[in-house]
Parts: C-alpha cells; sequence; structure tokens
C-alpha cells in the first residue's frame, strides 16, 4: 500500500492544460467571446431593463402600463388582431411551401428555379415587398387588370386585412421553404417504396409514413412562420389598415415609444407580446414533444 | 450444408401450422419477365431480360453493381416502369398493376423499417394495410416476429436495434403479409461478415420452413451458391447464364460467369493446338497449358483464348514435378494458405494449397486439363475483371 501511494505521490501531475482539456476547456473557447458579448450586451440586458422599467409606470403603481393596456379595448384588441393575422399567415405558408418542399427532394425540371424563386423574398425587406404590392395589387395595377381579363371580380388587396397578409405571407415563405425542404430530404424515400409493397397505397404512404416523419419539420416551420409573423410592422402600415384591421401588438409599442415617448408602456406591451408568443410556442414544442423525433432514415443508408 | 439437421429438425416440430397456411396461400405456378428492358434516361439498365420463377424456387439474380439486377427486382415489385417488355403471373399481366397491387414482399439493402413505429407495428404494417382486424394483426405479427426470433424487441423502436436485428425485422415484415413471392435486394451487405453468415443460414430455413418463393438479388457468388436453387446471371442488363449453383460453379458458360465462380486466374492466350476431342493446348508467354474448350465451336491454332482456373484446382505437387513456379506472396487462411505465385515464364498465379509452402520457395504445379477452362475471344477477362471492379 505505502509503496503504491509513494508511486503516486512520485507520479507527476499533468499539467494544467491538459487537465482542462479533458473537460473541454481550451484555446478555442475565445472564439465564443464575441457571441457572449452581443447576447449579453444586446439581448439580455436590454431585455431585462425592458421588464423592470414596465413596472415604472409614469403614473400609477407598479402595475399601471398592464391595467392601462388591458383596460383600452383598443389597445389589448391588438392581441387578437395580431394572432388573427398571425395564425392564417403560419398555417397557410405552411399549406404552400410544404407541397414544394416535399417535391423538391426529388430533382425534376425547374428544380432550381423554383427553389430560387421561392427563396427571393429573402433577400427583399418587408419594405420593399410592401412597395412592389403597392403598385402590382393598385386598383389598376397587374392583378386587378388580370381578374378583370378574366372575367373576374376585381378586389381591393390593399390598405385593408388582405394586404398585410399577402405581404407577411410572401416574407415567411421563404423561410418555411427552406427549413421543410431540409426536414424533408432527411425523408428516406424506400420507406415509401417498402410501404408500397406492403400493400399501402398512395394515400396511405402520404398518412401512415411521409406525414409522421414531416411533423416535426412542419411544426418547426410553423413555429418560425409564426415568430415572424407576430412581429409584422412595416406591412401592416404600409398595404394594410394601421389603425383597425391591422392594428397589430408591434404599432402600440411603436406608438408608446417613439410618438408619446412612454418607454414603461412601450416595454410592457413589449412583454406582453413575447409572454403570448413564449405561450404558443410552448404549447406548439409540447406537441412536438409527443412526436416521432428520431432520424427519418430506414436503417442503414 | 451444415445447416440441414437443425432445420429439419424445426420443419419437424413447426410443420403442421405452418403447411396449413402454405397451402391455403393463393399462389401462382410461375412468374415471367419476358423481353422486359428499362433504361434511365438514354442508359439502358435492362435489356430483353426473360426471367422465369417456378413457385418454391430460391433465384439468385447475380451480377457485379451496375448489371441490372437490382432494377429488375424493382421493376418485378413495381416500384420502376418498364421502357419495354411484360411481365406476367401465370395467365395475368402485372406489369401495369401499382406497387401495393402486386402483393410479393420485399425487403430492402438498407431495411426500409419505418422508424417512427415500433417493431411490432411495423411488422403489422401489410396487415393493417390489409385490414386484418386488429387482435389477429397482432397474433399474426408476433408469429412473424417469432420466427425470426425477435418477438422480444417487439415494442423498441428499429433505432434501438442492430443492423443484424433490423434487417430480421424487415423479413418479418414481408413473411407477415405471407407473400407468393419474396424480393430480396441485397439484404446482407450492410452486414458484417460473421452476421452475414449466420443470417444466410436464417435465410435459408426460413425458405425451407416456409415454402417461400424468393428472388435474391446479390453480387457474393457465395450468398447465391448457398442460399439458391437456380442461379441468373446479368451481364450489363443481359442475362449471361443460368443453371443450378453446381452447374453456374463448374460449368460456367463465359470468362465473365467464371470471373465470379472463384476463377481467380483469368489470363487471354493463343490456341497453340489442338488435342483430343474438346481439348486444346494454350500458351501464353511461353506457359503451355492443356485445357478443355468451353464452346461446341472448333478453334483454330492461333485463335485468341481467355483461360479460367480456379485457385483451389491448382496443385502444389509433392515432389516439385510439372509446372516451376517462385511463390512470391503467401497468406495464410485457416486449413489452407493463398499464394500468388510467378512461373518460370512470368506468368501470376494464384493457388490454394494445404502444403506447407514459404515465399521464396520454388514449387511444382498441376492442374487436371478438365479444369482448365478455355474460352473463345481475349476480351473477355479483360471485361469481366473491369466490370468488376465497379
Amino acid at each position: 500500500m505505502s509503496a503504491m501511494s509513494e508511486a503516486q505521490a512520485g507520479r507527476p501531475r499533468p499539467p494544467l492544460r491538459h487537465r482542462l482539456a479533458e473537460r473541454g476547456v481550451d484555446g478555442t473557447l475565445v472564439l465564443l467571446l464575441p457571441a457572449v458579448v452581443v447576447v449579453a450586451g444586446l439581448f439580455v440586458y436590454p431585455f431585462v431593463y425592458g421588464v423592470s422599467i414596465s413596472f415604472e409606470p409614469e403614473h400609477g403603481g407598479p402595475f399601471a402600463n398592464y391595467t392601462d393596456f388591458f383596460s383600452d379595448p383598443y389597445l389589448s384588441g391588438s392581441i387578437l388582431k395580431t394572432l388573427a393575422l398571425a395564425l392564417p399567415v403560419s398555417v397557410a405558408s405552411i399549406v404552400i411551401a410544404a407541397p414544394i418542399a416535399f417535391q423538391a427532394r426529388r430533382d425534376f425540371r425547374g428544380r432550381r428555379a423554383i427553389t430560387l424563386v421561392l427563396m427571393l423574398p429573402l433577400t427583399f425587406g418587408s419594405i420593399l415587398i410592401a412597395q412592389g404590392m403597392q403598385r402590382f395589387f393598385a386598383p389598376f395595377g397587374w392583378a386587378n387588370l388580370a381578374l378583370e381579363a378574366l372575367g373576374l371580380p376585381q378586389g381591393s388587396f390593399l390598405y385593408n386585412y388582405t394586404g398585410t397578409f399577402i405581404a407577411t405571407l410572401l416574407t415567411t415563405l421563404p423561410f418555411s421553404f427552406l427549413l421543410m425542404m431540409g426536414f424533408f430530404g432527411g425523408i428516406d424515400r424506400t420507406l415509401e417504396n417498402a410501404a408500397a409493397t406492403l400493400g399501402a397505397s398512395r394515400a396511405a404512404r402520404f398518412w401512415r409514413v411521409v406525414l409522421p416523419l414531416a411533423m416535426p419539420g412542419i411544426l418547426t416551420a410553423f413555429m418560425l412562420a409564426l415568430v415572424e409573423s407576430f412581429a409584422v410592422f412595416p406591412s401592416a402600415i404600409l398595404v394594410g389598415q394601421p389603425d383597425n384591421a391591422t392594428h397589430v401588438l408591434t404599432l402600440p409599442i411603436y406608438q408608446a415609444a417613439s410618438q408619446r415617448s412612454d418607454y414603461t408602456a412601450a416595454a410592457a406591451i413589449a412583454i406582453i407580446m413575447t409572454v403570448i408568443e413564449l405561450a404558443i410556442l410552448g404549447i406548439m414544442v409540447l406537441v412536438r414533444g409527443r412526436l416521432y423525433r428520431g432520424p427519418a432514415g430506414g436503417g442503414k443508408g | 450444408m451444415t445447416t440441414s439437421a437443425p432445420v429439419t429438425a424445426a420443419t419437424a416440430t413447426t410443420a403442421p401450422t405452418r403447411t396449413s397456411r402454405a397451402h391455403g396461400r393463393t399462389g401462382f405456378q410461375r412468374v415471367q419477365m419476358r423481353g422486359v428492358s428499362r433504361r434511365y434516361g438514354r442508359t439502358p439498365a435492362l435489356m430483353d431480360l426473360d426471367l422465369e420463377l417456378a413457385r418454391g424456387e430460391f433465384v439468385a439474380l447475380l451480377g457485379p453493381s451496375g448489371c441490372g439486377k437490382s432494377t429488375a427486382l424493382a421493376c418485378l415489385a413495381g416500384l420502376q416502369p418498364l421502357s419495354g417488355g411484360s411481365i406476367w403471373r401465370d395467365e395475368e399481366r402485372i406489369d401495369t398493376l401499382r406497387p401495393e397491387r402486386r402483393g410479393f414482399g420485399m425487403v430492402f439493402q438498407n431495411y426500409a423499417l419505418f422508424p417512427h413505429l415500433t417493431v411490432r407495428r411495423n411488422v403489422e404494417f401489410g396487415l393493417a394495410m390489409r385490414r386484418v382486424p386488429r387482435p389477429v394483426r397482432r397474433e399474426r405479427a408476433m408469429e412473424a416476429l417469432e420466427l425470426v426470433q425477435l418477438r422480444d424487441h417487439a415494442e423498441k423502436l428499429p433505432a434501438q436495434l442492430s443492423g443484424g436485428q433490423q434487417q430480421r425485422v424487415a423479413i418479418a415484415r414481408a413473411l407477415a403479409i405471407d407473400p407468393e413471392l419474396i424480393l430480396m435486394d441485397e439484404p446482407l451487405s450492410n452486414l458484417d461478415a460473421a452476421l452475414r453468415v449466420e443470417m444466410r443460414t436464417e435465410i435459408k430455413r426460413l425458405y425451407q420452413e416456409r415454402d417461400l418463393t424468393v428472388l435474391y438479388v446479390t453480387h457474393d457468388q457465395e450468398e447465391a451458391l448457398s442460399l439458391a436453387t437456380r442461379l441468373v446471371v446479368l451481364r450489363a442488363g443481359r442475362l449471361e447464364q443460368t443453371g443450378t449453383p453446381e452447374q453456374v460453379y463448374t460449368q460456367p458458360a463465359s470468362a465473365y460467369v467464371a470471373s465470379f465462380m472463384g476463377y481467380r486466374n483469368l489470363f487471354p492466350a493463343r490456341v497453340a493446338g489442338a488435342a483430343d476431342a474438346g481439348r486444346a493446348v494454350v500458351t501464353t508467354a511461353d506457359l503451355m497449358l492443356e485445357g478443355t474448350v468451353q464452346t461446341p465451336a472448333v478453334l483454330p491454332s492461333g485463335a485468341e483464348v481467355t483461360v479460367a482456373m480456379r485457385p483451389e484446382d491448382l496443385a502444389v505437387t509433392a515432389d516439385g514435378s510439372g509446372l516451376r513456379a517462385l511463390a512470391e506472396v503467401v497468406e495464410y487462411h485457416g486449413r489452407e494458405l493463398s499464394v500468388r505465385v510467378r512461373t518460370e515464364q512470368g506468368v501470376v498465379l494464384h493457388v490454394r494449397t494445404d502444403r506447407p509452402v514459404r515465399a521464396g520457395e520454388t514449387l511444382g504445379l498441376a492442374i487436371a486439363p478438365e479444369r482448365v477452362l478455355v474460352y473463345p475471344g481475349a476480351g473477355e477477362q479483360r471485361e469481366a475483371g473491369r466490370e468488376r471492379d465497379e
């Protein structure tokens, strides 16, 4: 025993660098520093600051900003207006993008062109899209001329709910498409072949095999589209009806902060918006957690 | 086969229930592919292939990658459309039927298990598609899992199983629908060597026990020889030879087939002169050999030929008589040695022997003329070799 402990004592301790490296601490950690600074400085600090000033209103008790918001039906109504915009936009974004993303797994003629066209809106800002829409959907714009030529009744697409809906859809579509294309690409095509040889019709293959495996991707894309459309602002003003149908949550925030210089009220509304978003996302994450989320391959690739 | 004893024992105990169902199965007498061709764009994958499968056969489709064997299987399963020809199930034409209407079971190279379903629900899938009531479905799935000894893993997800277990689930899934024909697309090629041999025995056992008809695609001659009742060798989308494993193994129809059947010594030569009927003396680099001509045509002196010899047919003589050759590389294979030798004339040959041979030794080699196969044409060997490397 004593000989052993002597031998142990005699063995030199490994250098500090080795001991740290074993715990995953080494020089490359320095690369995290810029990200930590940015997150701390631009996200954590303002967020904490925002929460704290929301409870220090200019008049009244600590909760005055919140009670003001919920007692004014025009202000609190913006919650429903935001939901009425964001939920349908997200659903539409998935419904439109999912089939295309699904087809894009295969190589077909024009695949690259379609992918490019779908991703182009990513490069435009929402203001550019809104400006384009103002011309395209104008009373004598291309959209209405086309409807007229087809003998269909003309529509009013601008300065109302529809305008903001279209503009928001255009901005969320590329994200949904890209995200789902990545997810669907992982679904092994031989699984559908296997299902077919087992007697599954095209519909059964879709409902029983493809959709369950695609669901996590669809939900993730839905969540991203929801977050995107929740924060809609320029298109609600430029092609919407900001004082009524598209009076979404971002507008009272902007009005409080920039027009009344009441930062505490703006912070309070922003926090209400965050809480609602987190609640919805929380539900979605719970739902997604109940789904199968493993690899979508059929075995060895 | 070493497996025959336990297999017959197993058949004896389980035979009554199995055979009664096997007999109840509405089966075909034969499935035929008539003049089937399949092109990918302009590249032909199958050309004018005629293939017939009789009920109860175990046919192995053998060939290198790119020879069209998997395409033939996919066409039969209905997973790929034909570019020409037709497929018949007895008197019924089935090549226009969708895959889900053909009722052939299929086992895929990558297993293709549904990752989101448990093992049991994977096996139940085909029965669910046939609207079999849930309790019956469950019972038959468990029965199929019992066959592949995975009953205890029924509630696991595929990802929780090893590769060999996953492939057994895939086999159980195909068996559960009691198909009249099972198509297997290189089912063992993703497994390691030991597991492959074990699964091979397993597949053969299931074939014998359950009265199956199997079409099995492989590039492994050992697998094909040990499993099949009939071998079909494909070459560049065409049928090259068909016959029993023994026929194909001992009498390959061409140097190409020989290259698959373990004739490792393949080289071009010229006819130096005819000996007896069907025999010819061939020469390459001054090395003279007497061989058996594998074609009815008479080969004139000087004709280009390909010579094929199996390493195990070349014997190392006890007294050093015969062909003189220098042992260059000696590999130990347990019971035997695999030796690469260079003859005095400079020809490299592969020999298998159980005699103790050391590298650097000079040996005497002998081979019976009937084991030296002579094929007309010199291009054969090179082409076969190249296709095999792909």
